[in-house]
């Protein structure tokens, strides 16, 4: 009975603060930073290819324009 | 082997637009901009929504593709009337690579699009068949499909590019009517569209617009970024080889 009663209330002290169940889990142990970091190691990798691709584009066109 | 009509070009306007392709601002400008939409956009607070919860957050990600693959193709549309006006095959070069980068940012909203719906609404309609803005997306983005074909089936390049950039202009029109126009007239589960708010009720205090709109501006230059780039391999291939790629 005692449980019962804790469980409730927890749920609706979870309702009335009108924050996500998900994101406060997601939150308070850390774990969304992993996220993030994951994200942006993803996004700085695709970002660095775009790079080296401009780069070697720029190279290509210096050497033909030399050429000439 | 036919000699490709493609000149260098030597106008004023022309080569002030092809030097911007090599300028750095814009392009950091960009990543500074996507940056800023991965990290602060899973880490700020959203609203809690019925249903959505936190797949909210998807409009800072999946929104933002539809909308840079519009403005995009809007920037696509210009440089095609420069052509028809101008007769510069430059200009079509630049269209059908902003076209191009345009596709790309569209699938992948429909991908990512089709993955959200799946667990929001249920799989039969996210695929294809009871959503309209879905069906209307498809539709837009087969036409566009439609254009890389008619590209293929011609081969002088003058009369290739009149014709796809006089067709590029009513693919758009008709992109913006199936994607922006009919689904706001039909009931939908898509917010905004039927008896749905939009977004913009959920965005009490604007807090959610801080990195959507950064977020369409840095979609919206990597494609710019990834068109400049493929511009610059067809001119050289153009200019080197005397190849014409497509």
């Amino acid at each position: 009975m005692f449980l019962s009663y804790q469980v409730v209330s927890a749920q609706t002290k979870t309702v009335i603060s009108g924050t996500n169940n998900s994101e406060n889990m997601m939150r308070s142990n850390g774990m969304i930073y992993v996220v993030v970091g994951v994200i942006v190691i993803i996004l700085l990798g695709l970002i660095l290819y775009l790079i080296s691709i401009d780069r070697k584009l720029g190279r290509l066109e210096k050497e033909i324009k030399e050429n000439k | 082997m036919a000699r490709l009509k493609y000149q260098i070009p030597s106008d004023k306007d022309s080569i002030r637009m092809l030097k911007q392709l090599h300028k750095r601002w814009w392009k950091v400008l960009g990543v500074i901009l996507l940056i800023y939409t991965f990290t602060v956009g899973l880490l700020i607070q959203v609203p809690d929504v019925q249903i959505l919860h936190e797949t909210s957050r998807n409009l800072f990600f999946h929104v933002p593709c539809w909308f840079a693959m519009i403005l995009l193709m809007l920037v696509s549309l210009v440089y095609s009337i420069k052509f028809l006006r101008t007769g510069k095959l430059i200009y079509d070069v630049v269209a059908l690579n902003l076209i191009k980068s345009a596709m790309a940012f569209g699938v992948l909203g429909y991908i990512t699009g089709m993955l959200w719906g799946n667990f929001i609404w249920g799989n039969l309609i996210s695929w294809i068949t009871n959503d309209t803005k879905i069906l209307g997306a498809a539709i837009g983005l087969l036409i566009y499909f439609a254009y890389f074909v008619l590209r293929g089936s011609i081969d002088d390049e003058e009369k290739r590019a009149k014709i796809s950039a006089v067709y590029s202009i009513f693919a758009f029109v008709l992109l913006n009517v199936a994607i922006n126009v009919v689904p706001r007239l039909t009931d939908s589960l898509h917010p905004g569209s039927g008896g749905n708010s939009s977004f913009t009720v959920y965005d009490l205090d604007n807090n959610m617009r801080k990195v959507f709109y950064p977020a369409v501006i840095g979609y919206f230059i990597l494609g710019l970024w990834i068109a400049s780039l493929l511009i610059r391999i067809s001119k050289l291939n153009y200019k080197h080889n005397n190849i014409n790629i497509e």
